[in-house]
């Protein structure tokens, strides 16, 4: 029984870690199908999630709420500002300069975290106590808690966003075909700034959420931001639930790796399955495979 | 011919500066700055023929940099292979790895291929680091000996200079060699569409894989020479920020020029060098380099300076004009 | 000598060629035309390898080249030209249709780098070769100008150049006289002219009649994905049912 509950304990951290790449890999999928750019940045806008509420926190001395609150705001402004002096005028850039844009920005990003908050890892409080809660044998934490809750508001808010409004609506337009999104009078360069915006918010979110359970310091966004890729790679780039099933599928997949194999291969996992899948099936587990276009 | 003759003068040249400059360095302190100018040079060279020439992207070349250099280390430290044998044997170990890995790799472009590169680099570096038995783990590998020629070791950095450089300057000469050959037409060929370049004959996929290859081997060589040199390694210097480091090289320098990523490696190393007070900005300043140069000088610091020649010698013909 | 076997292509639920049968006879001009969105492109995407087909086969001469990698049909004699001009920007005009000599040498990347004399020899003389295509197109004098610096008709007339360079059997052109003024499109019919006297089969799609109805010894139609009518131009002027199709009628 005791290997039984030490697999639920597994999977439902693997869950709450799957989660967070969830919400990463969404951040990717917005900005990939506004402007078929997949951003380097990603993991850092995560970083600066957990950094800045950390520093409005215990350097500003706010309470909890607003600290997110700034966070959250403070990390959305680094992305609009990246779109609007990177990204923007460079519109007609090849794959490459946008890549290598994206790295540099990523390198500053994380250099400039660095140098304002140093190297150390540091801890953020939990949101509601530390005393776990016990299921079916195995314990949780109230932030594993807190982490559902907000993955799930989240998904369901950007799923009825990009469903019902009009915003919504037009960004997915643009992400289907952009000339013609063009002629019927969307702003498509609004579109893209909007996509930034959206993103940079929601990676923030994840590592706002995240940083009480695994600590933070200037560096986690490398690793976050290509696991959350990875989860966008398994769901396909979607923007909707194929990266969602992508990112538990890939927090599941390293916890029960971690727990049954190696802990000290937990890192490889996640690069192995991006190799496979995107040498396999580069347009993700969960798509019927389209006619090629040229 | 003329052209071919320039170019073979300007190579002469560069070899002549290379080998007199030991002269003009005082202490050895320089010259050991100027070994890692080499490794460094070389390594960006290597890359250069994949991302200038090809036009494909990786950022994980500090992985086959990586496997060179540990390779030799195991192999001469655990194993007594000699350090020649034990940098063969390394260099087609790579070579054969990255021939099979690049046909699957190589399928994906742009963004996606920047990804898996990506991957296998932080794959490779997790090995590294992990495998403690062999590699030693994060605190290194020591005790790597130098490499020799009969009795004659390279084990001052004089030496190494003269090693480090030998290798460098061909490396040099045969990438020249190869861009300005129906190999490297191709290969510029496929960079600036793949689709005509296949029309026209010629096998994109596998002459992609081909460059991948040489371009790892190269770097595996070079790994090699960095732990013989060194004697010491520890993964850390074969980590995501190498590549990063080595891509911005050749950036910096100009895509597709050689003598370019000899720039690129010469400033990046010199620069953390000299301004003691960039210290932890230095990789704030790649970063910037990085954005700077891809959005304000996309063909690098060569074809600036080519056109600030340009300027000028327009603007003195304009005062001959005037003058006469 | 390029022969097409109920050729059909389907992307997603679109039909864009159904069950299309033709020949193409040696050593003729044979123009393809047809209003816009007939499948004109797409047959020559398709002839030419870039895509694949949904079903039927197409044979060169008596060799079933059906799903044929476009460096494979190169090698075979089969290229093309495209119609926004696809040319090796960053590199010279001469160096353009060097890399259309890529199948006429054969020096491998270790000969390449360490420049034996094997190499050296091939490679002057895919520079001599090269500059006899270029003079053939009357651009020796622009050799060392950067290809993306040409004007789009030079551009047109380089791009013809580097194909011819691979001394192809067929050379399929699409739409060579779209954005030419009237004065390089006259230039144009000479070349296609010339091009078919040294023995090369030339396939064009082109939406200029005039040029059509000039060099073309047969004209094939297409409409909306079918095969309408096939005959000499002048059959092809008087058909009927050709006429209602581009009047959009019926």
């Amino acid at each position: 029984m005791e290997t039984a509950s030490q697999i639920v304990q597994y999977l439902l951290s693997g869950l709450s870690t799957g989660a967070i790449y969830a919400l990463i890999g969404l951040g990717f999928a917005v900005i990939y199908n506004a402007t078929g750019i997949i951003n380097f940045a990603q993991g850092e806008f995560v970083m600066l999630g957990g950094m800045l509420t950390l520093f409005f926190l215990t350097d500003m001395n706010l309470p909890l709420v607003p600290a997110v609150m700034l966070a959250i705001f403070s990390s959305t402004a680094v992305g609009t500002a990246f779109e609007r002096l990177a990204i923007r005028p460079l519109r007609n850039a090849t794959p490459l300069s946008l890549v290598i844009i994206t790295i540099g920005a990523s390198i500053l990003i994380r250099g400039q975290a660095m140098l304002l908050w140093g190297k150390d890892t540091h801890a953020l409080p939990p949101f509601s106590g530390s005393d776990p809660l016990e299921i079916a044998g195995a314990t949780i934490l109230p932030q594993h808690l807190w982490i559902f809750a907000v993955t799930i508001v989240i998904i369901v808010a950007s799923r009825l966003f990009f469903t019902y409004s009009i915003a919504g609506k037009a960004m997915r337009a643009c992400a289907y075909n952009p000339r013609a999104a063009g002629l019927v009078g969307i702003d498509v360069r609004k579109m893209v700034l909007f996509s930034f915006v959206i993103s940079s918010a929601i990676g923030s979110m994840a590592g706002i959420i995240v940083a009480p359970l695994t600590m933070t310091s200037y560096d986690v966004g490398i690793l976050l931001g290509l696991k959350g890729f990875c989860a966008a790679i398994i769901g396909g780039m979607s923007s909707g639930l194929g990266t969602v099933i992508g990112g538990l599928l890939l927090g599941v997949l390293e916890s029960l790796g971690a727990g049954l194999i190696s802990a000290s291969y937990k890192d490889a996992i996640a690069f192995v399955v991006l190799l496979v899948i995107l040498f396999v099936r580069p347009e993700g587990v969960f798509k019927k495979t389209e006619t090629e276009r040229v | 011919m003329t052209r071919e003759k320039r170019k073979f003068l300007a190579f002469a040249l560069f070899t002549l500066a290379v080998l007199i400059a030991p002269l003009f360095f005082q202490g050895s302190y320089l010259v050991n700055v100027m070994v890692f100018v080499g490794i460094n040079t070389m390594l960006a060279v290597a890359l250069n023929l994949l991302l200038g020439l090809a036009g494909q992207i990786s950022l994980g070349h500090a992985a086959f940099f990586g496997l060179g250099a540990y390779l030799s280390g195991v192999l001469t430290t655990a194993y007594a292979v000699g350090p020649w044998s034990a940098m063969a044997l390394s260099a087609v170990a790579v070579g054969c790895l990255s021939f099979l890995i690049g046909f699957p790799i190589l399928k994906l472009k742009g963004h996606y291929l920047a990804m898996a590169t990506l991957g296998f680099g932080i794959i490779v570096y997790i090995l590294l680091n992990e495998t403690v038995d062999l590699t030693g783990g994060p605190s290194g590998l020591s005790g790597i000996p130098n490499l020799s020629i009969g009795p004659w070791a390279f084990d001052s950095d004089e030496k190494n200079y003269y090693l480090i450089w030998g290798f460098t300057l061909l490396t040099m000469l045969l990438s020249i060699n190869l861009s300005n050959s129906r190999i490297g037409r191709a290969l510029r060929a496929i960079h600036d569409s793949e689709i005509a370049a296949r029309v026209m004959g010629v096998n994109a996929r596998l002459l992609k894989v081909q460059v991948f290859a040489i371009s790892a081997i190269l770097s595996a060589l070079a790994g090699s020479l960095y732990a013989s040199t060194m004697t010491f390694i520890a993964p850390a210097s074969f980590g995501f920020n190498v590549s990063v480091e080595l891509v911005t090289m050749v950036i910096v320098g100009g895509l597709g020029s050689i003598y370019g990523s000899f720039l690129g490696a010469g400033i990046l190393t010199l620069l953390p060098e000299y301004l003691r007070v960039l210290q932890d900005y230095d990789i704030v300043v790649y970063g910037l380099l990085l954005i700077v140069m891809t959005m304000f000088m996309p063909g690098g610091l060569v074809s600036g300076i080519r056109r600030v020649e340009a300027a000028a010698r327009a603007g003195m013909r304009g005062k001959d004009r005037t003058n006469a | 000598m390029l022969r097409l076997q109920g050729v059909t292509k389907v992307f997603g639920g679109l039909t864009a060629l159904e069950n299309v049968s033709v020949s193409m006879e040696k050593g003729a001009i044979t123009g393809v035309i047809g209003p816009n969105g007939a499948g004109k492109t797409t047959l020559f995407n398709i002839v030419s390898g870039i895509y694949s087909l949904t079903s039927g086969s197409i044979f060169l001469e008596e060799k079933n080249i059906s799903g044929f990698a476009p460096e494979t049909l190169a090698t075979l004699g089969l290229v093309r030209t495209f119609q926004n001009v696809e040319l090796f920007g960053k590199m010279s005009v001469l160096e353009n249709v060097m890399v259309g000599l890529h199948t006429r040498s054969r020096s491998g990347i270790v000969s390449c780098a360490f420049r034996l004399p094997g190499q050296v020899r091939e490679e002057k003389r895919i520079r001599e070769l090269g500059m006899k295509w270029l003079e053939f197109v009357g651009m020796a004098d622009s050799a060392d100008l950067t290809a993306a610096s040409l004007p789009f008709g030079k551009g047109r007339l380089l791009e013809i150049a580097r194909a011819l360079a691979v001394e192809p059997r067929i050379i399929l052109m699409d739409e060579p006289a779209a954005g030419l003024n009237s004065r390089e499109t006259i230039g144009l019919a000479a070349l296609i002219k010339r091009i078919r006297l040294s023995g090369i089969t030339v396939i064009l799609v082109e939406h200029d009649m005039d040029l059509v109805m000039d060099v073309c010894d047969r004209v094939v139609v297409l409409n909306l994905g079918c095969m309408l009518a096939e005959g000499t131009p002048r059959e092809i002027q008087e058909n009927p049912s050709v006429i209602s199709a581009y009047l959009g009628e019926g």
